[in-house]
């Protein structure tokens, strides 16, 4: 059994917050660059040009790439063998983003309840916490900044089983067409397959997290997913969907286990700006 | 590359006619800041015979939600958002004078023959390019609704403001235009 005091997560969610807001990861600088030479379009590779000096000027002046700074959304993998001592663990969380919106000059973008008086929260609280009992006896907390433009154009589909992955593909391919240059193209696209109507929403959320120059571990998958990424960049959508053929720049899939009269599927849009980063406390 | 036009809102009935879709514009003078909550707002006057709380003909309305200002700066980032939310709204505002949108993606079909009817243009600025856009703010004024705080209406002071005729008076539409040229079938 490890003890951790739950001050140790408020200063280092604060600090991810500010982070993921004013630094571009580096996988994706690669991958947006890795696409200007082969971009056809001369406005699109003027496009992608300015989203890497946006990038470097974000850095530099500790400002936010995007106005829309997201809502923030945490996965939590809590080690079994971790005791967690001196207060709430949801409330720790809050106080980090609430500290680190204020201190980072991020947009606070969360309103109080959907329909009604959509009145804003003034602190970009409450975060949404997905928390998973693992083993072990150390915490991953892995922050997402989630922007609107791209959430919106997100879909859901419970796809009849005979569709197979055929129906599978045609969809995400769909979901993108459909998306047009409303959710900020270049994408990445997030995908869960299988589980259920949740679980496939939330495959598809953590399936944004992998890394862009990593494989899925799944050699079936990863070359459905190339296959899928080659598709999008047949569309001619292009970045901002002033045409081209940076549309994506990379298809995560997850998928799980499902009931013999299932084929969920989840597709999960994300933005050039593509936020996240994790800390491990222990 | 297309030449680059000046433009100095109000929008003047002749240059507004001379724009086609696909010419790089520069902004300098004044535009207004709206989104969302304020264009449910700002049609809410209008559906009530009230005054808006700024002269809207020949204006250009700007939709974003910048994020806060740091010390010793005029505005945080302030690119631009998703303008097809402000569809539902936009006619209104044309008929009423507006004469430019500044936003992200693309509209739709009742925008742009609204937007044929009453000869005004929506331009494209480039989203996620906030750092960069914020450059060309030089001053920030709240003038309605500070209480919606990043939606509150702003009125900026812009120097060489870039944006991109993306779909013009004759319905011209880049959105459709240039994704055509690239699809694979």
């Amino acid at each position: 059994m490890k003890e951790i005091d739950i001050s140790q997560i408020v200063p280092e969610v604060k600090r991810l917050c500010m982070e993921i807001n004013y630094r571009a990861s580096q996988d994706l600088v690669a991958k947006i660059q890795e696409c200007i030479p082969r971009e056809e379009s001369p406005l699109a590779q003027e496009i992608l040009e300015l989203l890497i000096k946006n990038i470097d000027l974000a850095a530099q002046e500790q400002l936010p790439m995007c106005q829309d700074t997201g809502a923030v959304i945490v996965f939590i993998e809590l080690g079994q063998d971790v005791h967690l001592i001196g207060g709430d663990l949801s409330e720790a969380i809050n106080e980090g983003i609430r500290q680190g919106y204020a201190a980072g000059y991020l947009r606070k973008s969360i309103v109080a309840d959907p329909v009604f008086k959509r009145n804003n929260t003034g602190d970009n609280t409450p975060a949404i916490i997905h928390t998973e009992i693992v083993p072990g006896e150390k915490i991953k907390i892995t922050l997402t900044a989630k922007g609107a433009g791209a959430e919106n154009m997100s879909e859901l589909r419970m796809l009849k089983t005979a569709e197979g992955i055929a129906g599978v593909k045609d969809f995400i391919v769909d979901v993108v067409r459909r998306a047009g240059g409303n959710p900020c193209p270049p994408v990445i696209i997030g995908v869960g397959i299988g589980g259920n109507f949740e679980q496939c929403a939330l495959l598809a959320k953590k399936a944004l997290l992998r890394p862009l120059n990593e494989k899925n571990p799944d050699s079936r998958l990863a070359s459905i997913e190339i296959e899928i990424l080659n598709r999008i960049n047949k569309l001619g959508i292009g970045p901002q969907g002033l045409g081209g053929r940076t549309t994506a720049l990379a298809v995560h899939i997850l998928s799980r286990p499902c009931h013999i009269a299932a084929l969920p599927v989840a597709v999960n849009l994300d933005c050039h700006v593509h936020r996240h980063a994790a800390v491990v406390i222990e | 590359m297309a030449k680059e036009i000046v433009l100095h809102p109000p929008l003047q009935i002749a240059e507004i006619e001379d724009l086609q879709a696909g010419d790089r514009v520069l902004f300098s003078g004044i535009i207004y800041t709206a989104r969302d909550a304020a264009h449910r707002r700002l049609v809410g006057l209008l559906e009530a015979g009230e005054d808006l709380p700024f002269d809207i003909r020949g204006q250009v309305l700007y939709y974003t939600g910048p994020s806060p200002t740091p010390p010793g700066k005029v505005i945080g980032s302030a690119g631009p958002t998703t303008s097809c939310r402000m569809d539902p709204f936009t006619p209104i505002l044309l008929n009423a004078g507006l004469k430019g949108m500044i936003g992200k993606g693309p509209r739709s079909k009742s925008v742009i023959d609204s937007m044929i009817k009453n000869r005004a243009v929506y331009f494209a600025a480039i989203g996620g390019a906030a750092v960069v856009i914020a450059r060309s703010i030089r001053e920030v004024k709240i003038i309605a609704y500070p209480e919606l705080g990043p939606e509150a209406i702003r009125e900026l002071k812009v120097e060489n403001f870039p944006a991109i005729v993306a779909i013009d008076t004759n319905g011209n539409d880049l959105f459709k235009i240039e994704p055509q040229k690239y699809r694979i079938d």
